[in-house]
């Protein structure tokens, strides 16, 4: 029979994948787990010191602040979702036309670096000369310092935030959308539904299996926001406080304070908190996710 | 029967494709004003065409060797990821063998797991390997993907039985179904695996971020982000800059955008 050789073939060929998953990402897990116990000594090393990294971790007043950040991050982002069943929605309005330039504009903020993004929404951002202040000044509104309050920094990332996963998210649901059946509305159109009411009774109940998986989805994402903290916000800036969320409490802990063993308490604890609030999310499910 | 009116989706439509575009809109015209016109109040909101300032930033920053650098760590990951992932989901989908129920879980379980806990172990390995401020340090963990391989498998698992089953009576062993029947077959699948690393990967800036300081060494994404505070004020510049690093990928999405819109649509549907 083949089926020897079947099996050396198969070995053969995740060899290199599974090699290199294993250097790279399952090893460096069990690391950081036996690393979040220890101290890293001035002249390289590590000692053991049981679970003191937590402990102070508890304690830290950043670390309190940059969990609060990153809630409030998660949950502004997690507000925007509607938006992107909207657009979405109209996108696959029958007979629209010019969908793939729509979807082509609304993509450009995926597709552009963060680094790009993140750098030239500080500009507008700006307090002085940013042109998001001189436009809310045209309506009578006094922009805030958006940059250097710390009270609102975390809600500027988050517009960013927002803007930039609109395209991607709305893709999701388009392509839930694409796959709810014609009848449906034809059926409620003959029973006298108006647009309306058939999105609202319809649509957005069979769209619950797509936006579950976008909510986890974005969710996941949103806590471990980094790069646009990092871009936006100056390392020596008041509005740090409001805005250091817990991958960037980790980036400074690890690679500027050199406080690896504290830095890899923090990744664990975040790995806690993204298990913990999707369990929840799973859990949930059950009383809003409609699976045919 | 009627057409449906599109015109009320046409306004929200175009009225929020005007937010999406106006920070790049911005961005273009800023990179073409001088200093003084980029902080002036109220803003001005035309080009002054100081095209100079293109050469300039390339003659400032290292820009020319950081676009370089990203160029070959996108294309050496993209084409690491595109064989390795092929073959580990090949053989995943179409091949028996003791365990890969077991190992494909283990391969997930990675996927759910935030990348924070792979930085530093993995920093050290960089540092080990005397890797720091090497191209290699950005390409050798780029090229391993759960994410992938996952993607991959679920193409491969849509072809049908009776494929491999007559090229094997013809003789071929497993690498030949793979290379000549199966990869031309899952086409879309790689080409939407493709044009996704190339996107992250011309963008990611944490890894890049901590293992490769020196300037010369550096990314785009790094490149940029280290000049936020050192021309902090020079926005003219750090958006020449900007346009030239995000430009090459506006391009390829406007060309491929369709395979990358089905890989993701795919993921969502399938995930």
């Amino acid at each position: 029979m083949l089926s020897k050789r079947e099996w050396a073939w198969g070995y053969l060929l995740i060899a290199p994948m599974a090699l290199g998953l294993a250097v790279f990402y399952l090893w460096p897990i069990f690391q950081t787990l036996y690393l979040s116990f220890t101290e890293s000594g001035v002249f390289g090393g590590y000692t053991w010191v049981g679970t003191a990294n937590y402990a102070d971790l508890l304690g830290d007043e950043d670390m309190a602040g940059a969990l609060g950040n990153t809630l409030l991050y998660a949950v502004l982002v997690l507000a925007g979702v509607p938006l992107s069943i909207v657009v979405a929605a109209l996108l696959n309005v029958p007979g629209l036309r010019g969908l793939s330039v729509y979807r082509t504009l609304y993509f450009l903020p995926v597709v552009t670096m963060p680094a790009a993004v993140g750098l030239t929404w500080r500009y507008l951002f700006n307090g002085d000369f940013g042109a998001i202040n001189h436009l809310l000044g045209l309506v009578g509104i006094d922009g805030p310092y958006w940059m250097g309050d710390p009270d609102v920094a975390i809600y500027a990332i988050a517009i960013v935030g927002v803007w930039s996963s609109i395209g991607y998210n709305a893709v999701l649901f388009l392509a839930g959308l694409q796959g709810i059946p014609r009848h449906y509305y034809e059926a409620a159109s003959i029973d006298g539904a108006g647009r309306l009411r058939q999105f609202f009774r319809i649509t957005l109940p069979l769209l619950t299996p797509t936006t579950f998986f976008v909510v986890v989805i974005t969710m996941i994402n949103a806590l471990q926001v980094f790069d646009l903290v990092y871009l936006m916000i100056d390392t020596t800036s008041p509005a740090l406080r409001g805005s250091r969320t817990i991958v960037y409490f980790f980036f400074e802990k690890a690679f500027v304070h050199n406080q690896r063993g504290l830095a890899a308490a923090i990744a664990v604890l975040l790995l806690g908190l993204i298990l913990v609030l999707t369990a929840i999310q799973f859990r949930l499910q059950k009383k809003w996710v409609h699976y045919e | 029967m009627s057409r449906p009116r599109t015109w009320p989706a046409h306004v929200v439509l175009a009225g929020g494709a005007l937010v999406m575009v106006a920070p790049f809109a911005w961005q273009l015209v800023v990179s073409l004003q001088t200093l003084p016109e980029s902080l002036r109040v109220p803003p001005k909101f035309t080009p002054s065409w100081q095209w100079s300032n293109f050469p300039e930033i390339f003659q400032t920053v290292p820009l020319g060797r950081q676009f370089l650098n990203t160029v070959v760590v996108t294309a050496a990951v993209t084409a690491g990821q595109l064989l390795l992932c092929s073959l580990a989901a090949f053989a995943f989908a179409r091949l028996r063998f003791p365990g890969r129920g077991a190992i494909f879980m283990l391969f997930l379980a990675v996927l759910m797991v935030p990348g924070e806990l792979f930085l530093i172990p993995r920093y050290e390995i960089m540092v080990g390997l005397g890797w720091l401020n090497t191209l290699q340090a950005l390409i050798a963990p780029g090229v391993f993907g759960a994410f992938g391989t996952f993607l991959l498998r679920q193409f491969f698992l849509t072809l049908p039985r009776e494929l491999d089953e007559a090229a094997q009576l013809e003789g071929a062993n497993p690498l030949q179904i793979y290379w000549h029947i199966m990869l031309p077959l899952v086409r879309p699948g790689l080409l939407a695996l493709g044009m996704l690393t190339v996107m992250w990967s011309w963008s990611s800036l944490l890894w890049p971020l901590v293992v490769n300081t020196d300037p010369e060494m550096m990314t785009l994404s790094a490149g940029l982000a280290s000049l936020r505070g050192q021309f902090q004020t020079n926005f003219p510049m750090l958006f020449a800059g900007s346009v030239v690093a995000t430009l090459p990928v506006i391009v390829l999405f406007v060309i491929m955008q369709k395979q990358l819109i089905a890989g993701i649509a795919f993921t969502g549907s399938k995930g």
